[in-house]
């Protein structure tokens, strides 16, 4: 196979990555709305933790990207 | 129509030759150099007046201050306070960076990782010189969770100990993956319209779709901009919080 087109296809498969990541920021951000509208007056203060969870589970993604990203332009 | 061009650092004067390395002033330099002007005057103009009744400068500063000043105090206490100059510079310099870099035909600093990788060093050796300092080798104790039955000890230790060294990585590809990803969103949608715009009357018309587009993901960049510079203080809280109180 040409190399330049295996690099192709292997930055499209990276970023399937992407998907877990996006689902578990979902899930986040889902659970969170579900839980402030149970009761709200204690949701801003879980607003940080939420943050933190979202920046964490991003990063995963993001790592993905950065393969693809690697592949196609640096490599 | 290279989306990756955006990113190029441009040499706009040398400097000095040392040892074959060429040091210049670049445009990520001047670009550094703009943002510290912008927080310079917005904090200098913000405390001149000191009035009681804060105008609408002195309580952008001031509201800024206290959520920096709220974040760090509830994740790492107010122990954690004297760590304020270093996580408000952090959040103020990566925030003023990431919003200047939205404005077309301008330079994202916080694009390139080597910006990134030096703050996120700076937190790490703080955090890991501060921790010594302080707790002296009790710092360790970060590394072994107490109330874990021993023969899983090794593993979690090991484990905590490869959470503690990816965590420069994670803090400063973050930002990085964020602000580069989102640049280059921007610059494909921007040449979607310039490619159907190039086709005539009806590409005009097609050209309406992409265009909005553009401008609702420059919004969204908006958001991610504040959002990274608040991801990254935050994380600064927390790791800092691992140096003042090791134990778990």
């Amino acid at each position: 196979m040409d190399p330049q087109a295996a690099k192709m296809i292997g930055a499209g498969i990276a970023c399937i990555g992407m998907g877990g990541a996006g689902v578990g920021v979902g899930t986040i951000f889902g659970h969170y709305l579900a839980a402030a509208l149970r009761n709200p007056s204690a949701a801003q203060g879980q607003f940080g933790n939420l943050i933190f969870g979202f920046a964490v589970t991003e990063a995963l993604g993001i790592f993905s990207l950065l393969i693809a990203l690697l592949l196609l332009f640096a490599l | 129509m290279d989306p990756i061009h955006q990113f190029e650092i441009k040499t706009l004067f040398p400097i000095a030759h040392i040892g074959g390395v060429e040091i210049a002033f670049t445009n990520s330099a001047l670009y550094m150099l703009i943002g510290l002007l912008v927080i310079l005057l917005l904090m200098l103009g913000a405390t001149g007046p000191r009035a009681l009744v804060p105008g609408r400068l002195q309580a952008v500063a001031e509201i800024s201050y206290e959520f920096v000043a709220g974040t760090l105090r509830s994740s790492a206490g107010t122990e954690g306070m004297k760590f304020f100059p270093l996580v408000f510079s952090l959040f103020m310099f990566i925030l003023v960076l990431n919003v200047i870099g939205i404005i077309p035909y301008t330079f994202t600093v916080t694009s390139h990782i080597i910006i990134t990788v030096s703050l996120a060093a700076l937190v790490f050796f703080t955090v890991i010189i501060y921790g010594f300092w302080k707790n002296g080798l009790h710092f360790f104790k970060l590394f072994v969770p107490s109330g874990v039955p021993g023969y899983i000890l090794p593993l979690v230790t090991f484990i905590e100990i490869m959470s503690f060294l990816s965590r420069p990585v994670s803090h400063s590809v973050r930002l990085f993956a964020n602000m580069l990803a989102g640049h280059i969103t921007l610059k494909v949608f921007g040449g979607f319209v310039t490619m159907l715009g190039a086709l005539g009357f009806l590409g005009w018309l097609g050209a309406v779709l992409p265009l909005g587009l553009t401008v609702a993901l420059t919004a969204l960049e908006l958001l991610v901009a504040f959002l990274q510079a608040y991801v990254f203080a935050i994380l600064t809280c927390i790791y800092l919080n691992d140096a003042i109180h090791p134990g778990h």
